[in-house]
């Protein structure tokens, strides 16, 4: 059976042409870059190379970029660091409601440790709303955190507006761009922000590689303390090979975006479209037009949303659900709730995620057995269309 | 083939489901579990006599809300109670569908519980509505699930 990937949101297959660049820092050119000798140094160029053309590809300094070794450490890095460097200041953290798990958890942690952590709203689309942010910053708030786009739904958040606010009123602004970096342009600059993630693994890099982009002047302490590395904010023997892996799906991503993000909008709005007019009672999740070139997050009603996966799956089809069934806590996404969908419609939601090897052939495909799925997983359930 | 999270055996009956569908002269009707949880289960019987002039379950089906195990469990119930008398029926246990289905994922073992609900509560609604005795057990096991709802309504 030919198998269909449909989750590149969840992680993407590493590129060749980067496991190609990559090779030789394995066995090679194995240095470590603290090494005063020819392997050191040879390992100190690669790795300073790879961050300062990642620095380059989002309008940074070398010096603003530390690699870490996940975009979860990047937002725990940001929110921890953040939140005990300036605690003299004040103890008051804003967070999106939409956040990624690491960022909501290192929040409750922090929350434990004696700091205020404010969750802002969000819209039927996802969107947070600038008034309410301008309202909620108050003299003690020390950072904001909302993210650039959303990893279930999809939805882009209006960064530049949220960092211009942050800025006028002297506050940190961190945004998560793990699901954005390499999709849609990103300049920091131009973002107004302080701090900013992004991974290697979302965007056909290998796994176990991110980066924090801290701007200049930041006040944040370090979570690891060690040999220093990383201008002293991540301890830790240099993943060079990593470093240079993520380097070039930068330079690949960047190289190929703009073709790259027409063709998919142009199949993300097929998949859309054709849901929404073939099968009743489907819903988009997310904003229309403000999303992901490659997402796309239908619900249906009546139905659940494993059981629509495990249908995909049998076919070959891989996807991906955030219902309560397929999660650890039996709880509808918070993403979804957040949006203000009750249980009942949470539960029935799809995410499609797409990527640089989707063809339009499978996504015929797709859209071909998907209603029949839906059809039959209907005929089970003992809530009907009604009329 | 590549491990699944469900056995195979889960991922047959929720492939090919046995005996979905409604039964239009139903003589008993449970209905457990609710959509906001994420489970809900319709449990259909229809009651004969049979050679013995025992009561059986001469047909059930079932309609289901809900996820693989939901679906894959209802399938497995009314495989192990068509044909069976009452009496046979109601010693039909939740672990009783897991050995037929393999094994289920230990946060899916709920749903093993909802479908020997539902299968209680059709016989529950047929012996009321045909005036049959409800001994004290079966009274106690139907306020525990009418509970249980409440309880996940409240949510």
């Amino acid at each position: 059976m030919k198998r269909i990937y449909l989750d590149y949101a969840a992680t993407t297959p590493v590129d060749p042409r980067v496991v190609k660049a990559m090779a030789p820092y394995f066995n090679k050119k194995f240095g470590n870059p603290a090494s005063l000798h020819g392997f050191g140094f040879e390992a100190v160029e690669a790795l300073e190379n790879s961050r300062e053309f990642i620095a380059k590809a989002m309008n940074a300094d070398a010096k603003e970029i530390i690699f870490t070794s996940s975009a979860t450490e990047s937002n725990n890095t940001a929110l921890k660091g953040v939140a005990f460097a300036n605690k003299e200041k004040g103890k008051h953290i804003l967070i999106s409601p939409i956040e990624h798990d690491c960022i909501l958890n290192s929040a409750a942690w922090l929350k434990k440790q004696g700091f205020e952590i404010e969750k802002l709203s969000v819209d039927e689309y996802g969107l947070v709303d600038l008034e309410e942010i301008k309202k909620k910053i108050r003299k003690d708030t020390i950072l904001v955190s909302v993210m650039h786009s959303n990893n279930e739904i999809g939805t882009i958040e209006p960064i530049e507006e949220i960092g211009k606010i942050c800025r006028e009123k002297g506050v940190y602004f961190h945004t998560d761009a793990a699901q954005s970096f390499g999709k849609v342009p990103i300049d920091v600059k131009k973002l107004n922000v302080d701090l900013l993630t992004a991974s290697s693994q979302k965007m056909y890099g290998p796994k176990g590689i991110a980066c924090l982009y801290i701007r200049k002047g930041v006040r944040i302490e370090p979570l690891l303390h060690g040999g220093g590395q990383e201008f002293g904010m991540r301890s830790s023997t240099s993943n060079v090979v990593s470093a240079v892996g993520f380097a070039k799906a930068v330079e690949i991503c960047l190289s190929e975006m703009n073709k790259e993000s027409k063709r998919l909008i142009k199949l993300r709005d097929k998949i859309i479209k054709t849901v929404l007019k073939k099968i009743p009672d489907s819903h988009l999740n997310g904003h229309p037009e403000k999303r992901l070139p490659n997402n796309v997050n239908v619900r249906f009603s009546f139905i659940e949303g494993e059981s629509i996966l495990f249908q995909l799956d049998s076919l070959g089809i891989a996807v991906s659900t955030a219902s309560a069934c397929s999660s650890p806590k039996l709880e509808p996404s918070h993403v979804l709730m957040a949006t203000g969908l009750k249980h009942e419609e949470a539960h029935g939601s799809l995410r499609i995620s797409m990527g640089r090897w989707t063809t339009d052939k499978e996504i015929d495909y797709l859209l071909k057995v998907l209603p029949e799925i839906i059809n039959k997983l209907r005929r089970i359930s003992p809530h009907k269309i009604h009329g | 083939m590549v491990k699944s999270f469900y056995s195979k055996e889960v991922i047959k009956h929720f492939n090919s489901p046995h005996n979905y569908g409604k039964i239009k002269n139903y003589d008993g009707l449970g209905k457990v579990g609710n959509m906001i949880c994420g489970d809900e289960m319709w449990l259909y019987i229809k009651i004969a006599k049979n050679k013995k002039g025992e009561k059986i379950i001469k047909d059930v089906k079932f309609e289901t809300f809900g996820c693989v195990a939901a679906i894959a469990t209802s399938s497995v119930v009314t495989d192990l109670v068509k044909g069976k008398t009452i009496e046979e029926s109601l010693k039909v246990t939740k672990e009783d569908i897991v050995k037929v289905l393999g094994e289920l994922p230990p946060i899916k073992l709920h749903c093993s519980v909802l479908a020997i609900d539902a299968l209680s509560e059709a016989i529950y609604d047929y012996f009321k509505k045909n005036k049959i005795e409800i001994t004290e057990k079966m009274e106690k096991i139907h306020q525990t699930i009418l509970n249980r709802k409440h309880d996940h309504e409240d949510h």
